[in-house]
């Protein structure tokens, strides 16, 4: 090892005159991005409050007074959307993990499980959302064999459904990425299938599709709002009867503004939290 | 009776015969170098006995136990055996001292302290103390290849399998490497391990195999095989190693 106590050292001029151009280079950029920005932001403004049906449009979309008395019930409505979210993606990430470790099964013994889950995969990615809400949220209660639930409930477990779907396959993609040597060394060290899996694939499975899963849940984070087709009164239904009420559509803007400003933290999230992970496990530099 | 008995053991993959009736026995203590060409058969047979490749015939013992046996519990016996591999093959997502008391804990079932202690005494006694809570991708190749060593003894196998363990390194660090191989069989560990590290084959072995389209061709001394070997497929692979 050559590493030993590191020497005081005197930063030389060629360094200075570096850093001096980086700072001055990224100064240079911020205005750039700012300028255009703003320039940009005036050409679609100028364009659109000059477009012949501005007014209207204005009146219709963007109406304060509206908007302000139809917000706290939306806001109620969104506190639904967001409890529904928070019970879809725990099931999402029960079930979609259940049916991954499922397809990526080996071994004929397990081949009922296997096609079991590529049926339900293949099924359930291929129906749209809209219609399993219909089956299950209209469907199953009509079955009479389960106790009466609020539509949120079955709004939810619709989704729940579905979107494990997609989730499995973005889990088996992680799982089938990591390398097979991986698996030989835990195997190597008597760990059995089932924990190789859980203590050295799957933790590193999903490390490399949390991009993907997480476009998944800000996905799902706004097709929660589909559970209003059965009646449940989340943020999309409590516009709609806000509309229906004053034939203004400004409650469904609010809705929309909403929805963006739950999803946004959560990009921001994912996007911190893979760097951070990348930082912690490898050498980076400055590419 | 002996650790490992290797008994006339054959495997191809597809038209390709790998190992062509293998025998090879380890005594406790021995320490066994295999060398020979890439392809020469010297990782399948080492994979053979971990059972990562099933033979397609013959016999392996394991302290007597007939482990080609397809009723034997694949999991217990590879917990017997520890190996070493070429690139290390540590888990990238856990820290240092994890990695090397996963066996321990998840699959011998020793308590998280113990294995916690035990782990960091032989991390520190292969200079690896300040690395514990380090993940391995910040360590250099020495450094990584001598956790993936403890990790292989954490458990006190019955045999280690080494297989190339130098080969991915970087010349400076493949001497540290070879300092805890050296430990290990001061220790008296029983290893077969395969290598292209001539001088090291002929200091550390007890006995040096030397394979050839998947047969044993010469096996013996250090002295008897490096020295004067009788065969002309020994003779001519020593011959383009040494540069001689």
């Amino acid at each position: 090892m050559t590493d030993g106590a590191p020497q005081a050292h005197q930063v030389s001029e060629l360094e200075l005159e570096r850093r001096h151009y980086r700072s001055n280079a990224s100064r240079r950029s911020i205005l750039i991005a700012v300028t255009s920005t703003v320039a940009f932001v005036a050409v679609v403004w100028v364009v659109l409050v000059n477009t012949p049906g501005w007014e209207d449009v204005k009146y219709t979309f963007f109406n304060w007074e509206i908007g302000k008395d139809a917000f706290p019930s939306i806001l109620e409505g969104l506190w639904l959307n967001i409890r529904a979210l928070f019970f879809a993606a725990i099931g999402v990430a029960v079930f979609g993990t259940l049916l991954a470790v499922l397809r990526s099964l080996r071994g004929p013994v397990w081949f009922p499980l296997r096609a079991l889950a590529t049926i339900y995969v293949d099924m359930f990615r291929g129906v749209p959302v809209l219609i399993v809400l219909f089956l299950v949220g209209f469907g199953i209660p009509a079955l009479d064999i389960f106790p009466r639930m609020d539509a949120a409930v079955w709004g939810t477990i619709s989704i729940t459904l579905c979107y494990s779907a997609y989730v499995a396959e973005v889990l088996r993609a992680g799982i089938e990425s990591v390398h097979s040597s991986q698996r030989i060394a835990a195997r190597s060290l008597g760990l059995s299938h089932g924990k190789t899996l859980r203590m050295v694939v799957i933790p590193q499975g999903v490390r490399r599709v949390i991009p993907a899963l997480m476009n998944d849940f800000v996905s799902m984070q706004k097709d929660v709002g589909l559970i209003s087709v059965l009646g449940a009164v989340d943020a999309i239904r409590a516009a709609q009867i806000e509309v229906a009420a004053t034939y203004n559509f400004t409650p469904y803007v609010i809705a929309a503004l909403l929805f963006i400003v739950i999803s946004v933290p959560l990009t921001r999230l994912t996007d911190y939290v893979a760097a951070r992970m990348n930082s912690r496990e490898q050498i980076g530099g400055v590419v | 009776m002996s650790v490992l008995d290797v008994r006339n053991v054959w495997k191809s993959f597809g038209d390709n015969a790998v190992l062509q009736g293998v025998d090879l026995t380890l005594n406790n203590h021995d320490v066994v170098v295999l060398i020979g060409a890439s392809g020469s058969g010297k990782s399948t047979l080492l994979r053979t006995i971990n059972l990562i490749e099933r033979v397609d015939d013959g016999q392996i013992l394991l302290s007597g136990d007939d482990i080609t046996d397809p009723r034997i519990d694949t999991d217990a016996v590879r917990a017997r055996i520890g190996v070493v591999f070429q690139q290390f093959n540590l888990f990238p997502h856990m820290r240092v001292i994890d990695n090397v008391t996963l066996a321990a804990r998840k699959v011998h079932g020793e308590d998280a302290d113990s294995a916690r202690a035990r782990g960091t005494e032989l991390l520190e006694r292969f200079g690896l103390g300040e690395k514990l809570r380090d993940y391995p991708d910040r360590l250099s190749g020495g450094q990584q290849q001598r956790v993936a060593i403890v990790r292989a003894i954490m458990t006190d196998p019955e045999l280690l399998l080494l297989d190339e363990i130098t080969s991915a390194l970087d010349p400076m660090l493949v001497g540290e490497v070879l300092d805890l191989v050296r430990g290990l069989k001061d220790a008296g560990s029983t290893i077969l391990m395969a290598t292209h590290e001539m001088a090291f084959a002929r200091e550390v072995a007890d006995r040096v195999v030397f394979m050839h389209g998947g047969r044993i061709i010469e096996a013996g001394t250090p002295e008897a095989i490096f020295d004067s070997p009788q065969q002309p497929e020994t003779q001519e692979f020593l011959a383009r190693v040494t540069h001689r």
